[in-house]
């Protein structure tokens, strides 16, 4: 009324530019830095420092940058895993659970041991992926079951079945397999070791301290894979047409029943083999806390993604360098804190994509006044 | 293994659920959904303990816990009502974010000792046997909120016009507009109710059930049992006052089960080796998804269950469902 200026918002009718959902995400990004550095500044940290200290511990030398790199491994394929349910409107964030199972299962091959031990890496390798895989798709499919034959919200499920996995986990690091009374496991023998760069650095010297695995080309593979299956293949038209309009699905004659187990199992599967390249490649045992939570990072890196395994690659390096900094500064919250107003920022910015929001002096508006009343 | 002492602490830790789960069927009864639980009741349980630490008081604490988590649903409340973005990731991020603000906020606040919030007996009923002990004696007076709360917020819910109002939002967006209720003040109203009921759920372990600052261990995933409760419990707050102090009842049973030698007779497996507790540990978790499977079978057969529009935004002058 009296007020000089309002807002007016429209439904966008025409398409958006191609450039604005990239460029609405990344001044959200931006925007969520800006808050975070705020709330640092309220409780007395500087925030120039943090995020000056974030540069150079991630990106500030080959071997902080390796660093960032080993960290974005594990989120590029949880970010997948993710990606494929949600295309579906399958919200699978069990994939912390089904990360600890590929890891345990993984480790059977070598503390059961189901290899002869001395058997070359060629065998225990693929061997520990096909088990980090299979453990992921079993913690998948129960929560898969139950979504299809009883209708059972499948986000509390995979959510509480998180826990489980945890606890059976320390129940084999404390107990069965605990290396000397300590909680882990006994360290693999080399041939369980996935390759790092590091270990060729007798002949190429520049590799020396750098700790990037070969996990990281499962992940790329991955996101290739993913890409293929859901714009390419019969299986990902119908994943995605699920998740557009399941009644559409429906009358199309696509097993929705079925397609949610195989895409819970195909989920799990790729946070299993997270798990397995985890412990192959970087800590060489079963442990406690061998994820700093990637699995519901994973979760926000596939959103930020929009759901683009290609993107997820991106989103995975910037958290993966947020994980590297957010160990070494304090307090401890400081990365998850900013995570949370990214996701919050991006989800807000999509409002700009659907609807046009502009200022307007109320002289225009009273002009207007007759047709929006 | 005394029954008594384990339905005493049932009732204790029962409580938290049964606020947070009131508090997140007020939201979803209005039709939307907030998986934000776990993060608002950590940032309650941070706000309510740091604010009695600084003052001394901790029912101050306790409505400060409340405005907090309050203040934090409304994040979720525009993200989702107003800029109808999809209710799961933004309550997703709302968890995130709680969280993370919680553990920056509460940095340092690990060990301190902050005025409490002491237990009361009720005179007279505390001295009939077993009853009196079990629910009378020596409880936090949210304990006693929580026994008035639950059969309140069911009247109001069932009974009442406001009542009518949420759930006519809930169920059909549309209708509720005709009959001239403003639908968005409605659902802003209840998740923000609910973001002050998790904020009462966190402040009542920090300063009165398991008192402290345990960085995210204080919750250790309550939240989520509180949004497996709402569907276990139909979305009606009674059953969602006996499924918390019964999940309660549980969780101290298996704290107990771990004391005596012998169990019926046998030699007590968790006695030898304390490790099987990790067995134990999980059936919290299963049975929540016990109760889920049962829940959702139960809401199959009898057409009932979650609230219609459930997940939808609204948006006005687009044809209803």
């Amino acid at each position: 009324m009296a007020l000089p200026i309002a807002v007016s918002v429209e439904k966008r009718t025409e398409d958006i530019p191609r450039w604005m959902p990239a460029a609405t995400s990344v001044g959200a990004v931006v925007l969520a830095f800006v808050v975070s550095g705020m709330v640092l500044w309220l409780i007395g940290v500087n925030p120039f420092q943090v995020y000056n200290f974030f540069v150079r511990a991630t990106f500030g030398s080959w071997a902080a940058f390796s660093d960032t790199m080993v960290k974005a491994t594990p989120l590029i394929l949880v970010g997948l895993a993710c990606t494929i349910a949600f295309k579906m409107k399958l919200w699978n964030i069990g994939a912390e659970g089904q990360f600890y199972m590929g890891a345990f299962f993984a480790s059977l091959v070598v503390l059961v041991p189901l290899l002869p031990t001395g058997s070359p890496p060629a065998i225990v390798i693929p061997a520990m992926m096909i088990m980090g895989m299979a453990g992921g798709a079993v913690w998948g499919f129960f929560p898969g079951v139950l979504k299809a034959k009883f209708g059972v919200n499948e986000i509390i499920t995979t959510l509480m079945l998180n826990y489980v996995a945890v606890l059976w986990n320390n129940f084999w690091i404390f107990d069965r397999w605990s290396d000397a009374g300590f909680q882990m496991t006994p360290t693999f023998a080399r041939n369980a070791w996935l390759p790092r760069l590091s270990d060729y650095a007798r002949d190429y010297p520049i590799f020396a301290g750098i700790t990037l695995h070969l996990g990281v080309v499962f992940g790329l593979l991955a996101a290739v894979l993913v890409w293929w299956v859901l714009q390419r293949s019969r299986w990902g038209y119908e994943i995605r047409l699920i998740g557009d309009n399941p009644q559409a699905a429906r009358y199309a004659g696509i097993n929705i029943a079925r397609n949610i187990i195989l895409v819970m199992m195909f989920s799990g599967a790729l946070a299993g083999l997270a798990g397995m390249a985890e412990i192959s490649g970087v800590v060489h045992r079963l442990q406690e806390r061998i994820s700093p939570g990637y699995g519901f990072t994973g979760i926000i890196v596939a959103w930020l993604a929009k759901l683009n395994p290609f993107g997820v690659i991106l989103v995975s390096i910037l958290f993966g360098a947020l994980i590297v900094a957010g160990r070494e500064v304090q307090p401890s919250g400081i990365a998850q804190m900013i995570q949370g107003f990214v996701l919050f920022a991006v989800i807000s910015s999509d409002v700009l994509l659907r609807y046009k929001i502009r200022l307007i002096r109320s002289t225009d508006r009273s002009a207007t006044a007759g047709e929006s009343a | 293994m005394n029954l008594e002492i384990i339905l005493h602490a049932g009732l204790a830790t029962g409580t938290i659920l049964l606020f947070a789960a009131i508090g997140e069927i007020l939201a979803e009864r209005s039709g939307v959904l907030n998986l934000g639980v776990e993060g608002m009741m950590l940032l309650g349980a941070m706000t309510g303990f740091s604010v009695s630490l600084a003052t001394g008081n901790p029912w101050f604490g306790v409505a400060m816990a409340m405005l907090a988590a309050g203040i934090l649903s409304l994040a979720h409340a525009v993200v989702t009502i107003s800029f109808q973005a999809d209710q799961v990731v933004s309550g997703l991020s709302l968890t995130f974010l709680g969280t993370g603000l919680a553990l920056v906020l509460g940095n340092g606040l690990t060990g301190q000792n902050a005025a409490l919030i002491p237990n009361y007996d009720i005179a007279g009923l505390a001295a009939i046997p077993f009853i009196g002990p079990v629910f009378f004696k020596d409880h936090s007076p949210l304990v006693y909120l929580g026994y008035i709360f639950a059969p309140l917020v069911w009247y109001y819910i069932e009974k009442t016009r406001p009542g009518l109002h949420l759930r006519a939002v809930g169920e059909k967006p549309v209708a509720a507009d005709t009959m001239g209720v403003n639908v968005y003040a409605v659902r802003y109203l209840y998740v923000f109710a609910g973001g002050c009921l998790a904020g009462l759920a966190g402040a009542t372990i920090s300063l009165s059930v398991s008192p402290g600052w345990y960085s995210a261990q204080t919750t250790s995933g309550q939240g989520w049992i509180a949004i497996g409760l709402v569907i276990f419990a139909q979305w009606n707050p009674l059953q969602a006052a006996l499924g918390g102090y019964l999940f309660g009842a549980l969780r101290r049973a298996i704290l107990d089960l771990q004391g005596p030698a012998t169990l019926l007779g046998f030699t007590n497996p968790l006695y030898i080796n304390s490790n099987f507790g990790f067995f134990l540990q999980m059936t919290p978790y299963l049975l929540t998804i016990l109760a889920l499977v049962i829940g959702s079978r139960q809401a199959l057969r009898k057409r009932l269950g979650a609230p219609a529009a459930l997940g939808e935004p609204y948006i006005r002058g687009e044809r209803g469902l």
